[in-house]
């Protein structure tokens, strides 16, 4: 059966967005400024990469926060147990309508391989797409003196295109919930749709 | 506090007169009894000169404006031998090299007599000071005459002018600061003709607009060429380095506008400064120049004063208003017609891409420049060096300098390429005697190749076999004038693009230019692969859960 559960607060909800958006945004103006298509300018879309990236580091800054007053920061401990049952899930049972191996609640959001890519991506992909863009602006305007930011922009790069694949990955796995749309609404309202085993 | 105020405007207003005195001079030559006399020769106008400037004499003997050289023991590749360099030695691919031709060639130099190599640089009555410092336009040096005007009317058969003998008593009694004119009376003809050599010096900085200069157009700064060239006693600052090697005596646009000029206001707004520096800001009011803002663009244009000079930005195009030569094959020269004159071909605005008597040419008007890094030190052959004549083409002054390298910036330059002779058995490039008369083995009188080689080298000391190669050189011409102001200046995607104007500089990392393919590759197969590996995920589930519903 399905039961609509309080899923995300509000806080959440408005950081998962701005996040997106400006993910979104640093996207469009840094493929720019790395020269692969012309929207804006150069000289504009760095304006608005410096801009929309110290608004993500700010962002960033009181996520931390939450997790941490709120102990949110527990969802991501990675969790080794039922992780294969879950690939397994993804590969083969999804196309049997076999229910999700991992019930999904309020205390426990993410599946063993939801926490896994979430920890990565907030220990490995946010801490080099916000150093080496810290870098790459001191080196642009400040008092960074580098022989070349090839390493620096390369590794941003590296980044950039991590996010890229993880985003489509993850756009797509919103429409694995009970029905295709849950977990996007889910998102806006805070209330989630998950299938409760029957007793 | 009233009184204070007046004080300050007094002071303000004593040091305004004291300047527009000093720029109007504090002597009319015209009022010397020394100078109202009939002069016979330019020489005995130097005796009159001297005699007050008692000092000069020797000061201009230690410039390169007399000299045409300079001692160094910095040029790349000969780093710590003490040689003598400049224009009276290097080699070029113009009209080549000075030796066999000084008659021709020192007409542009501020002497009298230099036309061959026992020139007495001791004789002080020898200095030139009129073609520097007479203002009336009148005096003219005679093409051909080793820098002597004309002693009675002459016809110059290179250009088929008549050239008077000057008017000496006028000339010097109207004296004074340098004009652009004198200056350029030889700076915008190097090469033979306006425009020729420089690419961005050439009579259109005569009286430009600031559209063409900013500095010099007279609706901008209105500078004449020593408000920034200024001197030390007689010694000209700034240099040009197709004849220079050494990063010594340079201009630098930092010098008024700051290390960070994009968020500084010109340093010449203190009293100070502009005494040190020996220029009338009060006459251009750049005084008034706000501070920029400093924004975070502005900051970023400043931090790339480490690498980028200001011309490579600030000049957009060179040779704007005149054409200039861009190549040179002299292996090309005499065709003659029946009459035994030479051949010349115009392209269809009139200028002339080929003469019997120099070879093919080919010319440029609103040129890009070439960029390659700079770091103000520049190696040049020599007369007598040898060459690599499997290394082609081969680079008669090597531009040092490299991305990261201390002092080095990127440069715009008009890069001169052209084929001219060499001795294929001694691998030096010829010094061919072009100008002289018939029977002396100029090539422009006797046309042949093989006597003007042999006339050239003898008259250089050196070597020659006997066979001549043909081989192709380049020449590096850093470009400083024709700047223009912030809105007409580069703009960021003319070098941060894949397209960049620094397409083929080798440079550490230039962001929108640079890429790493394989990451690019990499990266565009992971968004690929992931937005396949979902789509047939979802295809597949939806025909599954499809055939589960039925």
């Amino acid at each position: 059966m399905i039961k609509k559960i309080y899923m995300y607060k509000r806080f959440e909800r408005f950081w998962h967005w701005a996040q997106a958006l400006l993910i979104f945004f640093l996207a469009l103006t840094g493929f720019e400024v790395h020269g692969s298509y012309e929207i804006f300018g150069f000289k504009n879309a760095v304006v608005l990469h410096m801009y929309a990236g110290f608004m993500l580091i700010i962002l960033i800054a009181f996520a931390i926060f939450w997790h941490f007053t709120t102990g949110e920061w527990r969802q991501y401990i990675p969790k080794t147990d039922k992780l294969r049952d879950q690939v397994r899930f993804y590969l083969v049972g999804i196309f049997k309508n076999e229910p999700h191996p991992v019930e999904k609640t309020a205390e426990v959001k993410l599946n063993p391989l939801q926490r896994l890519t979430y920890l990565g991506y907030k220990i490995l992909i946010i801490p080099v797409m916000v150093t080496t863009g810290l870098v790459y602006y001191y080196v642009a305007h400040g008092g960074i003196h580098l022989q070349s930011v090839k390493w620096i922009a390369i590794l941003h790069t590296l980044g950039a295109f991590g996010l890229l694949s993880f985003t489509v990955i993850h756009v797509y796995m919103t429409t694995t919930g009970p029905r295709l749309t849950s977990h996007i609404k889910a998102m806006f309202t805070g209330y989630d749709e998950v299938e409760v085993k029957d007793k | 506090m009233k009184k204070n105020f007046f004080l300050t405007m007094a002071l303000v207003g004593m040091t305004f007169c004291a300047s527009t005195t000093a720029l109007a001079g504090t002597a009319d030559h015209s009022k010397f009894p020394e100078l109202n006399k009939k002069f016979n020769k330019p020489e005995d106008v130097t005796r009159e000169c001297l005699k007050c400037h008692n000092l000069a004499g020797k000061d201009i003997m230690k410039t390169s404006h007399w000299l045409w050289s300079r001692k160094t023991d910095k040029m790349p590749g000969r780093q710590g031998q003490m040689i003598e360099a400049g224009k009276k030695n290097i080699i070029n691919n113009f009209c080549i090299a000075l030796t066999s031709n000084e008659p021709r060639c020192t007409s542009c130099h501020i002497g009298y007599g230099w036309k061959d190599r026992n020139f007495d640089f001791t004789d002080e009555s020898k200095i030139d000071c009129l073609v520097c410092h007479e203002q009336t336009g009148t005096y003219k040096k005679f093409p051909a005459g080793a820098g002597y005007p004309a002693p009675v009317r002459t016809l110059f058969p290179g250009n088929n002018q008549w050239y008077d003998p000057p008017d000496y008593t006028l000339v010097a009694r109207n004296v004074g600061r340098p004009k652009r004119s004198n200056c350029g009376v030889c700076h915008f003809y190097g090469g033979g003709g306006d425009a020729v050599k420089h690419g961005a010096l050439d009579s259109a900085l005569g009286k430009p607009v600031k559209d063409v200069d900013v500095h010099m157009g007279t609706d901008g700064g209105n500078m004449v060429c020593v408000d920034c060239h200024v001197a030390d006693r007689h010694d000209i600052k700034g240099q040009l380095y197709s004849v220079s090697s050494d990063n010594l005596d340079r201009l630098s646009c930092e010098r008024c506008h700051t290390a960070k000029p994009h968020t500084q206001k010109l340093f010449v707004d203190s009293f100070e400064a502009k005494k040190e520096m020996g220029y009338d800001i009060f006459k251009n009011k750049l005084y008034e120049r706000k501070k920029p803002d400093e924004t975070f663009i502005n900051r970023i244009l400043d931090k790339h004063i480490d690498r980028i000079s200001c011309q490579a930005c600030h000049i957009n195009l060179y040779s704007t208003q005149k054409t200039t030569k861009i190549w040179w094959d002299w292996s090309k020269a005499g065709e003659l017609n029946a009459e035994g004159k030479p051949v010349k071909k115009k392209d269809k605005d009139g200028n002339i891409i080929y003469d019997g008597q120099k070879g093919e040419f080919r010319l440029a008007k609103n040129a890009i420049p070439e960029y390659r890094w700079f770091n103000g030190e520049v190696g040049h052959l020599l007369e007598g060096d040898k060459i690599d004549p499997s290394n082609v083409p081969v680079i008669i002054n090597e531009a040092s300098g490299a991305c990261g390298a201390k002092d080095s910036k990127v440069w715009p330059f008009k890069i001169m390429r052209g084929i001219q002779p060499y001795d294929t058995e001694t691998n030096m490039l010829i010094i061919p005697k072009l100008f002289g008369k018939k029977g002396s083995g100029a090539y422009w009188s006797d046309w042949d190749w093989q006597k003007a080689s042999e006339a050239g080298m003898k008259a250089a000391g050196l070597p020659f076999s006997g066979k001549i190669g043909w081989i192709e050189t380049e020449m590096n011409w850093p470009l400083t004038h024709l700047v223009l102001e912030k809105k007409k200046a580069l703009s960021c995607n003319d070098c941060h693009s894949r397209e960049s104007r620094l397409k083929n500089l080798e440079a550490c990392w230039i962001p929108g230019r640079d890429r790493n393919l394989p990451l690019d590759i990499l990266g565009m197969l992971a968004f690929f692969g992931a937005m396949a590996g979902v789509s047939v995920h979802g295809l597949v589930r939806y025909r599954k859960s499809g055939k589960q519903e039925e």
